[in-house]
Parts: structure tokens; C-alpha cells; sequence
């Protein structure tokens, strides 16, 4: 993967950086054989996500072809993915909680 | 394929040949500590429990204790207890015996304090320690070989490369006729459905989908959102968002093969391929788990890096992380970052993995066991009393 970001499943909303990528700057991905470039919206350090596409208020963000939480806000293509705009919807005993309270 | 081993009267192999200092209690943790520290050939587990324990409590601590002796890797156990405790020495000395290894026990109370325990299980431990020595390795088939395979200090290198490198090597360990565990329920937690269908039957994929259910309630029952702890600070660090996009990582290191069965903690497999076993995601506690349950050999994926191992199973380190290996080297076994840059691949990897552990079963040591890593330490499932 001599790449700057890799797409692991063609399902996927997101890539990860191989390398840190500076805020501004362009960044070419394959999805299966279709190459895509896109400028990212934030510095994304090396490991880090960004989106490849718009993810939806509550839609899932997908990688590895899986859901892997919902966005708690509307994300754009380029945009740094993480726990700021990700929530999990597992073990999520904060919600039993307000469950309980209702 | 063949390596050599130590062949046990039970039939099973080790590719260590250790007299284990077994502490039934945590009143005996030192002088057992003290005997293995001054004989070579011994090494030692932790034991923070053994007493005031109640039910199945007690009774996992027990079961971990007696299949921690029966690891292949042991040649000879000296149980070290003081005597009063809730576990109490003479019916893990019974149940250790069925092994048919030599078993012998050191009581602080009997023997009148710890200078004495001390210099009579360092008598005991030499002879049983030079007993060992004179035992050859013998050529076994690779299928005698259990794999434990943990992940820690995660980020987003270990399920990108050092976890499906791990799944390849993993798999070709089943193919050849052994056998490989993967633990860790809290990190298969948003990736069980994907473990399910590939279970050998409904019982298998039940259970499994029964202790992935079971930890998230015990999680709920927190009252909290599990992140920060699942995934760690660290982990986030790392690039890893979620427990779901975390498992989704994890699960690609046990790699492709049918589920054969579920075990729970420190249970040993009954057959040979790939077992699912009911840990914690703490990474000590799970490989104890797994070295418990017959594992002689461990291979532990990171991508933050850490100095874990096992007082009686050796961990091969791994991560894809190259800054990792470059400011932790003296740690980590092998540097997957080629897959990262571009100059290997993972299936290229997964084989370096795999010859790894072949070296290893054939007595290369690990870095881990060089440092003296030997962390153990067993899970709790109750309260103290």
C-alpha cells in the first residue's frame, strides 16, 4: 500500500491515512480498481479517517464493509472521522440510563 | 510440518520446560516469586486471589490455577500455599497430579514461616529443575501446536496489517492441523455476526453470540458509554473511533477458518482449529485466559506498542507501526511496516508470522522472555469477601 490513504472494503464511507496528510492537501485513493482524488478538510494524522463521501446525520460510517457507529452530525467528503462526529452504538449504558429516566 | 518439543506423560508437547512456582494464594506470591528467582529453569504466575472468594469465582480461580500447571510448557510444578487460604493446596496437588508431571507443595504455615519455605522449595526446585534438564526435545507435528493470539495498545495499523497478517499465519497454523484461540469478548463486540457465520454449528454460534450479549449487558450495567475504556485513550490516539470499528480490527486476526467451538476462560480446547475463548479485552488477564487453556505459544499484535509476556508461554510481538518498532525495539519482535509502505504484503507477513512461530516452538526466545516480562493474572468474576 505505497499510498497516502487506504480504502480497505468498496462498501466504505471512509479511508485511513498511511502517512499524515496536511489540511488543504490532495490525496488520490483506490476503491477496488477505481482511483478517486480528493482534497481533505483537515490535517488527518497517520492512522486517523477521513470521509470519502457525505455521511448523513445518524448514518453509518463504514469500514471494513461494517458498520462501525453512526455520525452525530452531517459529514463531508475530506472531513477528519473520529470522536468528535462518530458515536458507537454499542455498550452504550448512557442510553439505558436515559432510558430509565423517561 | 514438524518441530521439537518436550513430550509431557499426557501426551501433549511443550516447547518450554519450565518448573512453574504455583502460588495458591496471594499470601504466598513472594516466597513463591523468591524460590523461582533464585533457581534457573523456573519461572513463576501471580496470584492476586485465592481467598475470600465465593462461588464461580472461586471456582475459575482454581480452574486457572490447576490448567496454568498443566501447560505443556511445565515439566514440574511446586505448589507454594500458606495454608489456610480458601484454595486450598492439597486438592489443587490432586488435581495437578492427573497430569502425571511431578507435583510437590511447600506450605508457609507447616514449614514454619517464609526463610524456610523459601530454602525448601529452592531444594525442591533444583532437583526438579535438573530432573527437566535432562529431558531432549523431540520432533512433534505442528497440529500439537495451541496459538494464542492477543492484540493491545491497538490503533489503526493492527486491523489494517498486523492483525490480518496474524489471520494468515493463524490459518495456516489450522490448515497444517493445530490449533489457534481468539479471545478478547469486549473487542468482538460490533463484529460477532461476522464470527457467527462462520461457527460450525447453531450450538457454536449461540454461544457465541451468548457471551458477546452477555458482556456488552455487563458493560450497560456501568451506567456509561464504554469509550475511554473501550476503545482505550490510547487507542483513540491511534486513530481507532469506536469498540465496533476496534472489533472489526480485532477479529481479522484469527483469520479465516470455521469456528470449531467456544471455551470459557482458561478452558481447554477439546478438538483442533480455530476456538473462540470468553476473556476480558485486558490483555493480561486474556492471554493467562488462553495460556491456561493449553496456549504454548502467543502472538501478541500491537500498533501503540507494549512490553507484554507470560511467565509460561512466549509472546512474539508484532505491529505495523513503524515509529512502534522504531522507539520500542527492544520489545517488539517483528516490523510489519513494509505492508504500510508498500514493500510487502500481507499474506508475505503473514508467513514471516508464521516462521516466527515456528523458531519459537524450536526454542528461539522472544524479546519479552529475554526482558523478563512474565505477567499473569487471572480474571475476576466476583467480588472479594
Amino acid at each position: 500500500m505505497p499510498t497516502q490513504a487506504v480504502v480497505i472494503d468498496e462498501k466504505d464511507n471512509v479511508a485511513t491515512a498511511t502517512t499524515n496528510l496536511k489540511q488543504g492537501s490532495r490525496v488520490k485513493i483506490f476503491l477496488g480498481s477505481r482511483e478517486i482524488d480528493l482534497a481533505v478538510n483537515a490535517d488527518i494524522p497517520f492512522g486517523h479517517k477521513f470521509a470519502i463521501r457525505e455521511i448523513g446525520y445518524h448514518e453509518h460510517v463504514i469500514k471494513y464493509g461494517e458498520p462501525m457507529g453512526r455520525a452525530t452530525q452531517v459529514i463531508r467528503a475530506g472531513d477528519h472521522v473520529h470522536v468528535h462526529n462518530v458515536e458507537s452504538e454499542r455498550c452504550r449504558g448512557d442510553w439505558e440510563d436515559a432510558k430509565n429516566e423517561i | 510440518m514438524k518441530f521439537k518439543g518436550y513430550r509431557r506423560p499426557d501426551g501433549k508437547v511443550g516447547i518450554r520446560n519450565y518448573v512453574l512456582l504455583l502460588p495458591t494464594s496471594i499470601c504466598a506470591n513472594h516466597v513463591a516469586s523468591e524460590i523461582a528467582r533464585t533457581i534457573q529453569g523456573c519461572t513463576v504466575i501471580n496470584n492476586f486471589h485465592g481467598c475470600c472468594q465465593v462461588g464461580a469465582d472461586a471456582k475459575l480461580t482454581f480452574t486457572t490455577l490447576v490448567n496454568a500447571g498443566a501447560n505443556p510448557n511445565v515439566g514440574a510444578v511446586i505448589l507454594v500455599g500458606l495454608g489456610c487460604e480458601g484454595i486450598q493446596p492439597p486438592k489443587v496437588v490432586q488435581a495437578l497430579e492427573k497430569n502425571g508431571k511431578p507435583v510437590e507443595c511447600v506450605i508457609i504455615q507447616e514449614e514454619g514461616g517464609s526463610l524456610k519455605s523459601i530454602a525448601k522449595g529452592c531444594a525442591i526446585a533444583t532437583r526438579l529443575a535438573r530432573q527437566l534438564s535432562l529431558q531432549p526435545r523431540e520432533e512433534a507435528d505442528i497440529s500439537e501446536l495451541i496459538l494464542g493470539i492477543e492484540c493491545g495498545g491497538s490503533d489503526t495499523t493492527s486491523g489494517l496489517v498486523a492483525n490480518p497478517a496474524c489471520g494468515v499465519a493463524a490459518d495456516k497454523l489450522v490448515a497444517l492441523g493445530g490449533t489457534s484461540i481468539l479471545s478478547e469478548t469486549t473487542e468482538l463486540i460490533g463484529a460477532e455476526h461476522i464470527l457467527a457465520r462462520r461457527a460450525i454449528n447453531g450450538k457454536v454460534k449461540n454461544k457465541l453470540l451468548q457471551i458477546v450479549a452477555e458482556c456488552e449487558a455487563r458493560a450497560k450495567a456501568m451506567g456509561e458509554d464504554i469509550r475511554g475504556s473501550q476503545p482505550t485513550p490510547g487507542n483513540i490516539a491511534g486513530g481507532l473511533t469506536t469498540i465496533e470499528e476496534k472489533s472489526l480490527g480485532c477479529i481479522k486476526k484469527a483469520g479465516s477458518s470455521p469456528i470449531q467451538g467456544v471455551l470459557n476462560y482458561a478452558e481447554m480446547p477439546t478438538e483442533k482449529g480455530l476456538y473462540i475463548m470468553d476473556t476480558p479485552g485486558q490483555d493480561i488477564e486474556s492471554m493467562s485466559g488462553m495460556v491456561a487453556g493449553g496456549a504454548q505459544v502467543l502472538i501478541f499484535t500491537t500498533g501503540r506498542g507494549t512490553p507484554a509476556g507470560n511467565p509460561i508461554a512466549p509472546v512474539i510481538k508484532i505491529t505495523a507501526n513503524k515509529k512502534t518498532y522504531d522507539k520500542m525495539r527492544d520489545n517488539i519482535d517483528l516490523d510489519l511496516s513494509g505492508v504500510i509502505d508498500g514493500n510487502q504484503t500481507i499474506k508475505e507477513a503473514g508467513q514471516l508470522i508464521f516462521d516466527e512461530i515456528i523458531q519459537v516452538a524450536n526454542g528461539k526466545t522472544t524479546k519479552a522472555e529475554q526482558l523478563g516480562h512474565n505477567e499473569f493474572s487471572i480474571y475476576r468474576i466476583g467480588p472479594t469477601f
